[in-house]
């Protein structure tokens, strides 16, 4: 068997030949830890810190493995290997500061979570004690207002734009518009709330409903864009077959095109929901900031969490250990819900999503 | 309830192309009529002229008469979403709305017009069209399944199911088996056959046989030229059209003899 199998590329040698030689299974992972080692013996050596022992070992590897495998397999292989190479280490890159964001906050943050962090305000806590339930509740209500406001303007802009629009003059504008709104810092939203609170109900109003309007400001143009996108994707035959039938184009819309793509906008909404809820400068000048819990989104201020985090980092003074503590655990509530948001959008999508049956 | 057509010298455009001219025919109740020709020759263009569907796409526009039952489909007091009430259509590729169960489905063109009705009254129109379109025995113990899960003919079946549950005075088909094998191509031809008794029915195909199997009338479709707009070149009954047309065009082109 071993013998047939030798023998064809003699019996042929001007035939295409289909076997080569191939690098053993295991040669990535052997030059991932001897390029490794090699990086560690000499950080040893001459005495260099860990960064550059990872980074003397990625050039051995980067240099090796090609070479190893242009020697054994050739040319073509040998750049596959260069690029697998290189594609694995960017992707590892990218993951670093996440995991270690991630881990800095899980790890600084979890030791002060328990039931009175979540259940306390701050009022007349000066040292330990004392918890978020005030910010908790400004970030939930502040935020459900902006996409209370959002979402019906977003999502109608959007099926105007694809479904009425198409490409008229409005419609160009209102692109633009969207796509300038996108870019707008948050701070300028948040003046923009200011501004127009300042006009109507004159100086020095502070109320939670103009954080949720600048908010809004914010999540407006994602929503527009995600509708927009996803709007896009239903086919025209689902619109004309719906004509086909006598139904209004209202009607085709608001039950067939709009429930089509509701995963895809759903998930749209609710990646923008966790973009805004993190943010800080708009509500810092709008909302402001307290200790006591406040439930009236319409009088007086309201504590949020990154206004929280961040006025609880900024203090100072003689209790600033525990005001860091503090801080931690608020930003990770911050960070779980924002996850807690994503892995909502995923689960909302996958239901939503046009089912198959098989 | 089946109605005739008439269509006098009607021209079609899409914007400033004048894709279709000079069309004259009747299209007779209770009878298939089918239309043949060359790709891009303005069949499909025609047939979606008939229930208003052509100009779902931007710019596009016809003019002329098309009278149906005594009311001309393009007078401007014309409400476009009643003609296609009363004349439904099936499309080439099967679509049905994949976020309905089959039962749904059927019932789109009632509910999806906000038509109140009673579970039972439901029951018996969806029962009703799915035998209409000869699904029923194939998906009634699954009605609740979604529709994209069937086949590609069980698919067509059902869009015919669900265009026929409105009750349309006239069928359009526009190469409704272009897409099928030829099993599910020969239950659907049944389904025209037994259809025909209730409805109007107007098919485009790129199949002479299956125009020849079956339909009554036939129409032949050609561009004047390469550049010009297409015309309706004969129409006669399939019959003759397929032993002695007048045209030897007509002949050239069913023959095999074309281009």
């Amino acid at each position: 068997m071993t013998d047939t199998q030798t023998r064809v590329p003699e019996r042929l040698p001007t035939a295409m030949p289909l076997q080569a030689a191939q690098l053993p299974s295991f040669a990535p992972l052997l030059a991932v830890v001897v390029s490794g080692g090699i990086g560690a013996l000499l950080a040893l050596l001459l005495g260099w810190g860990p960064i550059a022992a990872v980074v003397v070992g990625w050039i051995v590897l980067v240099l090796a493995l090609p070479t190893w495998s242009a020697a054994v397999e050739g040319r073509r292989k040998s750049v596959d290997r260069l690029a697998s190479v290189v594609i694995w280490s960017t992707f590892g890159v990218a993951l670093i500061p996440l995991v270690s964001l991630i881990w800095q906050v899980v790890s600084k943050g979890i030791g002060i979570l328990s039931v009175e962090f979540f259940t306390y305000d701050m009022r007349g806590v000066l040292g330990a004690g004392g918890g978020i339930y005030h910010a908790l509740m400004g970030t939930l209500i502040i935020t459900l207002l902006a996409t209370l406001i959002a979402v019906p303007i977003g999502v109608l802009a959007g099926v105007y734009l694809v479904e009425y629009g198409k490409g008229n003059r409005l419609a160009r504008v209102i692109t633009f518009l969207v796509d300038v709104m996108t870019g707008i810092p948050s701070i300028v939203a948040g003046l923009f709330a200011f501004a127009l609170f300042t006009l109507i109900f004159g100086p020095a109003t502070r109320m939670g409903f103009m954080g949720s309007v600048a908010l809004s400001v914010l999540m407006i143009p994602i929503v527009v864009r995600a509708t927009e996108e996803m709007l896009k994707l239903v086919p025209d035959e689902l619109r004309e077959a719906s004509y086909a039938l006598g139904v209004s184009k209202w009607r085709t819309i608001v039950k067939v095109v709009l429930p089509t793509a509701f995963g895809g906008i759903a998930t749209g909404v609710t990646l923008a929901i966790a973009r805004v809820a993190g943010e800080t400068a708009p509500l810092l000048i709008t909302v402001g900031s307290t200790t006591i819990l406040n439930l009236n989104p319409f009088d007086g201020r309201m504590a949020t969490l990154p206004v929280f985090i961040y006025s609880s980092v900024t203090t100072g003074g003689k209790y600033n250990a525990e005001q860091l503590d503090r801080a931690w655990g608020a930003a990770l509530v911050l960070v779980a819900i924002v996850m807690l948001l994503n892995l909502l959008a995923r689960f909302i999508g996958s239901i939503f999503s046009p089912k198959t049956g098989r | 309830m089946a109605k005739s057509i008439d269509v006098s010298d009607l021209n079609i455009y899409y914007g400033d192309f004048l894709a279709v001219q000079g069309v004259n025919m009747t299209i007779r109740a209770k009878a298939v009529t089918a239309f043949i020709g060359p790709s891009g020759c303005g069949k499909s263009t025609f047939l979606r002229s008939l229930n208003r569907m052509h100009e779902v796409i931007p710019g596009a526009r016809a003019e002329g008469k098309v009278v149906v039952d005594g009311q001309s489909l393009y007078e401007p007091s014309v409400d476009p979403v009643a003609v296609r009430r009363m004349i439904g259509m099936v499309f080439q590729r099967p679509n049905p709305f994949p976020t309905m169960s089959i039962y749904d489905n059927v019932l789109a063109g009632n509910r999806l017009n906000s038509k109140k009705m009673k579970k039972s009254e439901a029951d018996a129109i969806v029962e009703k069209s799915l035998k209409g379109a000869n699904l029923w025995n194939e998906v009634k113990d699954r009605l609740g399944k979604p529709g994209m899960g069937l086949s590609g003919g069980q698919q067509q079946r059902l869009c015919i199911a669900r265009a026929i549950a409105v009750e349309p005075q006239v069928l359009l088909m526009d190469e409704p088996c272009s897409a099928l094998d030829p099993i599910s191509t020969s239950a659907i031809e049944d389904l025209i056959h037994e259809l025909k008794s209730d409805y109007t029915i107007v098919i485009v195909t790129h199949n002479m046989q299956q125009a020849a199997r079956v339909s009554d009338d036939t129409g032949f479709f050609n561009l004047k030229a390469t550049g010009e707009p297409g015309q309706l070149v004969e129409f006669n009954p399939t019959k003759k059209m397929f032993s002695s047309p007048d045209e030897p065009s007509t002949e050239a082109y069913i023959s095999g003899r074309f281009g």
